[in-house]
């Protein structure tokens, strides 16, 4: 039982996709400008990260290592798949607002990395649970950089009016130069807190890791750029 | 005449006012992964270029003579992202066999394009969109090349940062953020030139 609770507590907090392992950014800067698309975004991407790293955990015996990423590809495209045929159906607006980004959730390397690093390698329960954990960390994420978007951009927070009367909204946080500064001030905040060491931009927690070093002969890696 | 008029919108549109990495968020991973030096952006954004242009050139009849007519039109994201996956795959083997001084120079550059959802993106927009088929291939090439104009951008810029003394928590990837965001402020400024120029 505490394994699982330690697997699910990680995501959120020690080892958050977003502050920490800087994977899955293009969702966190495109769909926080309000935060209920945020959170939406962040439930969804949850939804097809638990879905994936149960059936990829299910299937770890049966996928031959050689080809494994194709066979990932389409499990989670699948899942996108249902996920927006859902979301049409049920919850037709946030289908209309989240867009294409949706169907972009089949590229948020946070799900393949998961899929890469964790799943493949563990039981079924205990992959759902850093499913679970991973997507209230992403979520989390999600919903800290759209309320601070929201709430400065709009002067509302989650569409209701907060700022008074006397305050502008600054338009320029929702604009896409806002979410960058947002994401990169955020960032610098979380660093500050827990006191990590500033975190490079590397190769370290990416999903192509390892097709990118087998296709690169050892030739310089990279991850230089880190 | 009117042809070219659509042509030069497209590659405004698509390399300027709403470049697929500052105002889309396409592809914001390799954008900060790869910007570091000026021959990696290059290099990344040749590849990306290329394969933004040969998936859509892929995707686009396959989703208008394939999926539509059966009526399976939701399996896009399936469909487009096996697609692009097994061409990634057949390239990167074909460069490694046939040229392998341009595969050691540009196809280190494929596997990170697999899953990057700008390619996908871009396919996805070219079918909901309403292009034909030549526009369609044209606007991934543009997407192609605003996205190699904004990572040498990025590169210059990041170039001077390193040289710079910044407070410890803003290392790394903070002040990258923060950078990028003036970079895209200052894109902000082209903003309504379509409409100035064409009178759109």
């Amino acid at each position: 039982m505490k394994t699982y609770l330690t697997t699910l507590k990680k995501g959120i907090i020690k080892e958050n996709p977003v502050f920490f392992m800087l994977l899955g950014m293009c969702p966190v800067l495109a769909l926080t400008a309000a935060a209920e698309n945020a959170v939406g975004m962040g439930l969804a991407t949850t939804f097809v990260l638990v879905c994936s790293n149960i059936v990829i955990s299910l299937l770890r015996n049966l996928i031959p290592p050689s080809v494994r990423l194709p066979c990932f590809i389409v499990i989670i495209a699948g899942f996108v798949t249902l996920t927006s045929l859902l979301l049409k159906e049920f919850v037709p607006w946030l289908y209309d607002e989240l867009g294409i980004f949706l169907s972009l959730i089949a590229c948020n390397c946070i799900i393949l990395g998961r899929a890469e690093a964790f799943a493949r390698k563990n039981k079924v329960l205990l992959s759902a649970a850093d499913g679970l954990g991973m997507g209230i960390g992403f979520t989390l994420a999600l919903f800290t950089v759209g309320s601070i978007r929201e709430i400065l951009g709009f002067g509302t927070w989650f569409g209701l009016s907060v700022t008074p009367d006397f305050v502008d909204p600054m338009m320029i946080f929702i604009m896409p130069a806002g979410g960058f500064f947002t994401l990169g001030v955020v960032i610098a905040v979380v660093n500050k807190i827990a006191r990590k060491r500033p975190n490079n931009i590397s190769c370290d927690n990416c999903p192509g890791k390892e097709l990118c070093k087998r296709s690169m002969n050892n030739n310089e890696h990279l991850s230089n750029n880190g | 005449m009117e042809v070219s008029r659509s042509l030069i919108i497209i590659l405004i549109t698509a390399v300027i006012t709403e470049n697929f990495v500052l105002s889309q968020f396409l592809g914001v991973c390799p954008f900060l992964g790869v910007s570091k030096k000026v021959s990696s952006s290059l290099g990344m954004g040749i590849m990306i270029t290329f394969v933004m242009v040969a998936a859509t050139a892929l995707t686009y009849p396959i989703y208008f003579l394939v999926l539509i007519p059966l009526n399976i039109e939701f399996m896009n994201t399936i469909a487009f992202i096996l697609i692009i996956a097994l061409f990634v795959q057949f390239t990167e083997m074909l460069l490694r066999k046939y040229i392998p001084a341009l595969s050691k120079s540009l196809g280190i550059y494929l596997p990170l394009i697999t899953t990057n959802c700008a390619i996908l993106g871009v396919t996805i927009i070219n079918v909901s969109g309403d292009f034909n088929f030549f526009e369609a291939v044209f606007n991934a090439f543009c997407a192609g090349l605003g996205f190699l104009l904004v990572l040498l951008l990025f590169s210059g810029v990041r170039g001077r940062i390193e040289r710079c003394n910044i407070p410890e928590a803003l290392r790394g990837m903070p002040i990258t953020l923060i950078a990028a965001s003036i970079v895209s402020l200052s894109f902000i400024g082209f903003g309504g030139i379509v409409e100035g120029i064409f009178g759109g």
